[in-house]
């Protein structure tokens, strides 16, 4: 059985001019570490909440762990772990007040499932007294994940775990979620981030509110239908600017250091290309083919 | 009933620990109730005269010299004419003229009686009228010195004299503060009760925390229990600070039993909790929250009848005042305070907030639920 199942949901906002979901349809098996990846506006956050029981989709339904969202919404609040993107604890209550006091609304305590959470917690436990609004920006989400958890949830919904997380924490944080799924959790993960799609086990490009692929990681990288090249050179931007003019360039992109290219008819464009860019950029430049990354296809895709 | 019990313990914990909420329940009342009263008097002192004396006779300096003796007035201007009165008004330096004409003394012993004019600045209303109405009863009082010195031995009084001595009942002295301090502490009630409630609640939405919240198996009903039960509890504590300082302060002892004060706070509580739900159904932010908030506190206290008597006022808006929580508390609370009053006495008004806690919870709950 799928423990996450979306069917032709539909949402739309301020009387339908804005379409945040249009037809998500995808599957969730059981102990899948899924990811949902796609730009700010992309409706990751709607489709949270919708998953989460807090807000109706306009059409489609959609079940959690086989419950029906809609009519036992009451069943699957006791069985989910759902951590906004926003942090949502108090503020003015201190770490073990806030684990206290969802890990008392959900009728468990602390000891009952310390096991779930011990990594975490012990990173936590030095701060145990401080107030959850002075922590800082990782320790807050480490906190975040330990209310999710503290009545052993059967599905976990993270919407944007990492955003504005150091690089070190956002390391620690996916190795616990790989730790989690090893336990049998579920868990449903959203980032903006491309390179942390590769550490799901499959996962979904989302733009405008729709779904563009899915598929694991390898499987996306795999489909890339085309040959992709990187150049360099002292000046990027004219580099750029000459890339882009040479008659059959089908996209070229800035990638931090180098830019990514791709070409008409690939390799039968190459030797055009190069001696292309020696007439008009003049100066010496550097050119290698390279395997595509996540983001290339959702580039290609979008 | 656990869950309730872990919502409040996490509430009064989060209210104890805000220093700024434990200053506006506990501190602000007691400032306010020993400030405003003493403040906020309507006798009025210090009225600034100017005198015009076209006279100069003994009488006419009688009359000045009583004025001024009076205690309420201060003579700025004595002048001999009325253009410099007058502008010593426009520079507001005087509230009152009072215009002696020549031969004031002359035309009052020879044909029994004389004019004065008296010119009252209107500008601030309350200052003029009463420094008006001071002024017309000590010129009365002048004018019953003046016959008695005349008429000094009539055997049997021609004419029977009708002396009217008002006699005030239950605040014997007019003391101000015996009225204006039960009627202050229901505002802080009122505050506590349905602001502070409001602006707990839109706090949860602004954070963000209402949405952990809502996907715990928490219920609603537990939820906004454990939001109103804090609140009654504090709105009857700042009642108990408020009583006790009057005491202290003011030596105000209700005269009427305690025990009617507290039960009738306790369900004027359940109205206001009612009104801070609703009222934070409509906003989202504490900004919007603070808006609504101002703009009720305004007409409660401004319809409320505490500064203003309701029986003064124009027709609708006594209509208006029934449709107000706070007058009929005001009401109530100055009822028992100073004038003993049980609850048979006081019946109409428990109806009536019951009638207005019921209808606000319910509009309360019903705008809550169409929300989600």
């Amino acid at each position: 059985m799928n423990a996450i199942i979306a069917n032709h949901l539909f949402k739309s906002f301020e009387k339908g001019k804005i379409k945040a979901l249009e037809d998500i349809s995808f599957e969730v098996k059981q102990a899948e570490l899924f990811g949902l990846i796609g730009p700010d506006g992309a409706g990751k956050t709607t489709l949270f909440r919708i998953l989460a029981t807090l807000l109706l989709a306009e059409s489609g339904d959609s079940s959690v762990d086989g419950l029906d969202v809609k009519k036992d919404y009451k069943a699957i609040r006791k069985r989910v772990g759902y951590m906004p993107g926003k942090f949502s604890l108090y503020q003015d209550l201190s770490v073990e007040e806030n684990l206290n006091f969802f890990a008392h609304v959900f009728g468990t305590t602390i000891e009952q499932n310390y096991h779930l959470i011990k990594d975490i917690y012990q990173q936590l436990e030095p701060f145990k007294t401080r107030k959850a609004g002075k922590l800082s920006g990782g320790m807050k989400q480490k906190l975040a994940l330990c209310c999710a958890l503290i009545h052993e949830p059967s599905v976990l919904f993270l919407d944007e775990p990492t955003t504005g997380v150091d690089p070190v924490s956002r390391k620690e944080f996916w190795e616990m979620l790989k730790y989690l799924k090893s336990e049998g959790i579920t868990i449903l993960v959203s980032t903006p981030y491309m390179d942390e799609a590769s550490l799901c086990d499959r996962v979904a490009l989302m733009q405008k509110g729709k779904i563009l692929d899915i598929d694991t990681p390898v499987g996306i990288i795999e489909k890339y239908p085309k040959k992709i090249w990187s150049i360099h050179a002292s000046n990027m931007y004219a580099l750029l600017q000459v890339a882009r003019a040479f008659p059959n360039t089908h996209t070229c992109f800035g990638f931090g250091e180098s830019h990514h290219l791709t070409l008409n008819h690939d390799a039968e464009d190459y030797d055009a290309f190069c001696q292309y860019v020696q007439e008009h950029y003049k100066e010496p430049f550097q050119i290698q083919e390279i395997t595509a990354t996540i983001e290339d296809c959702f580039m290609a895709l979008s | 009933m656990k869950t309730l019990l872990f919502l409040l313990e996490k509430e009064f914990r989060q209210i104890f620990r805000n220093s700024s909420i434990i200053r506006i329940i506990f501190v602000m009342p007691i400032i306010q109730l020993i400030v405003l009263p003493i403040a906020a008097d309507y006798e009025v002192k210090n009225v600034n005269i100017a005198v015009v004396d076209h006279d100069h006779s003994s009488y006419s300096r009688q009359l000045v010299q009583k004025i001024i003796g009076s205690g309420y007035f201060r003579l700025v201007e004595n002048t001999d004419s009325y253009k410099k009165a007058l502008k010593s008004v426009e520079q507001n330096d005087s509230d009152v003229i009072i215009e002696i004409p020549a031969h004031f003394e002359r035309t009052l012993i020879k044909e029994n009686e004389a004019k004065l004019l008296l010119a009252i600045n209107a500008v601030n209303g309350t200052k003029g009228n009463m420094g008006g109405a001071y002024l017309s009863s000590i010129i009365k009082d002048f004018n019953q010195d003046v016959r008695t010195d005349w008429v000094t031995f009539p055997r049997m009084n021609p004419m029977p004299l009708l002396d009217i001595v008002p006699r005030f009942w239950y605040n014997t002295r007019m003391n101000y503060q015996l009225f204006m301090v039960p009627g202050i502490l229901v505002i802080l009630v009122t505050m506590v009760g349905s602001f502070l409630t409001a602006l707990n609640i839109v706090k949860e939405k602004e954070v963000g925390t209402i949405e952990q919240i809502n996907v715990t198996p928490i219920k609603k009903h537990h939820f906004i229990l454990g939001k109103l039960i804090p609140f009654w509890v504090l709105g009857l504590i700042v009642t108990a600070i408020g009583l006790t300082v009057s005491r202290v302060v003011f030596g105000i002892v209700p005269v009427g039993s305690l025990l009617v004060i507290f039960g009738f706070t306790a369900i004027f509580l359940l109205a206001v909790l009612g009104l801070g739900l609703l009222m934070s159904n409509f906003s989202d932010t504490q900004q919007q929250a603070m808006f609504f908030a101002f703009f009720m506190i305004m007409v409660f206290v401004l319809m409320g009848g505490l500064y203003t008597s309701i029986d003064g006022m124009p027709e609708w808006a006594k209509i208006m005042t029934k449709f107000n929580p706070v007058a009929y508390f005001i009401d109530v609370m100055r009822l028992v305070v100073i004038k003993g009053s049980g609850i048979y006495e006081i019946r109409n008004h428990i109806f009536a907030i019951l009638s207005f806690a019921i209808v606000f919870n319910g509009l309360a709950i019903w705008t809550y639920k169409k929300q989600v």
